[in-house]
């Protein structure tokens, strides 16, 4: 195995602290899905919420996307604009589909 | 711009990295910048009726919920044993990145099994990509789940191979086929994975094809990139687990 220059913190802790989060995040969904805690449209609110924090943490901790230069993360920002851009145009428009009783 | 220079070995024969780095992560993060945009699509197409009919099917009781939470902390756990495989690489242990590559594998193996229980679950209660015993009104039901799910799944069977060759390198071939083998044989010839389990005999081909075409050594970089490619797998999970399962609980 060759030795790979290293520019930030490598210290194992820090992943076990992200990966107990995730857990815990997963145990939240679950909890509030299972019990209907909420209506189907908050609910989806919620569950993206807590989706998008997940992703946020496994993109910068697992992935080291957080300790790359600038232009790779704006570089790899496209696909997160172009998912959120959809987000946006389906989500509402299906939305509008049961406000319009269209069976 | 960028201060960190890939080493080429020829000083002054190329420019620095626009992005700091080696061009096989830029590759791997290109290849996911696509496959996220793909998942995306189908994400959509699954989210889009869901929302949009109020007679969506919500099929996933106790036990479905239970086994799909027990596959998410699979892969969770997956994502933890991975990058520390690849700190291990870096620290050029070989011996632990090999460990936690094959725990990854095994977390990776227990998520396709777990899921493939689910699969012969659902079918056994008559669904199918054009029907569901559910909801007559909303047959692409069975045909967006099976697909984002089964994209998925193909995905993390892909992972497995490709994480098993750079950690084992060409010892791996022989346990891939007796993995086919094992799997082919055990499953009754009635049930869809019969036929689906020979996606690892070509995985075994195209694996075979390579390690002998361009046999080397898997570097710390390897094991970096195929992690990337592990971490997404795990990323796009973390989307089909809600959209998927949790919205469509079945209400007791």
């Amino acid at each position: 195995m060759h030795d790979v220059a290293t520019t930030h913190d490598e210290g194992k802790g820090q992943y076990f602290w992200v990966w107990g989060a995730l857990l815990i995040l997963t145990a939240v969904e679950v909890a509030l899905a299972y019990n209907q805690v909420f209506q189907p449209v908050r609910m989806l609110e919620a569950l993206m919420i807590l989706s998008v924090i997940k992703s946020a943490l496994i993109i910068g901790y697992f992935m080291h996307l957080k300790f790359e230069i600038a232009a790779m993360k704006w570089v790899l920002m496209i696909a997160v604009v172009v998912c959120l851009c959809l987000m946006f145009i389906f989500f509402p428009d299906a939305f509008r589909i049961i406000h319009l009783g269209v069976k | 711009m960028a201060d960190v220079a890939v080493q080429h070995g020829i000083a002054g024969a190329y420019e620095p990295s626009l992005f700091g780095t080696y061009s096989k992560k830029i590759g791997m993060w290109l290849f996911l910048l696509s496959d996220s945009l793909t998942f995306g699509a189908l994400l959509f197409a699954y989210s889009y009726g869901r929302i949009s009919n109020p007679q969506w099917p919500t099929p996933f009781g106790k036990e479905s919920i239970f086994n799909a939470t027990i596959m998410t902390a699979c892969l969770l756990s997956s994502s933890l044993t991975m990058v520390l495989g690849v700190l291990a690489a870096r620290r050029g242990d070989g011996s632990w990145t090999r460990n936690w590559i094959l725990a990854t594998m095994f977390f990776g193996s227990a998520f396709i099994v777990l899921h493939a229980m689910e699969w012969s679950k659902l079918i056994g209660e008559g669904m199918t990509p054009f029907k569901n015993p559910w909801a007559a009104t909303v047959p692409q039901f069975g045909g967006t789940f099976f697909t984002l799910t089964g994209m998925h799944m193909l995905h993390v069977t892909i992972g497995v191979i490709y994480l098993g060759v750079v950690s084992l390198r060409k010892k791996f071939l022989p346990i891939l086929l007796g993995i086919w083998l094992v799997a082919w044989l055990a499953t009754p010839a009635d049930n869809v994975f019969h036929i689906g389990v020979h996606v690892l005999l070509i995985g075994f081909v195209v694996v075979t094809t390579i390690l002998i075409l361009k046999p080397k050594d898997y570097d710390a970089h390897d094991v970096e990139v195929s992690g990337l490619y592990w971490h997404f797998v795990d990323l796009v999970w973390m989307f089909i687990f809600p959209l998927v399962y949790l919205m469509s609980t079945k209400v007791v």
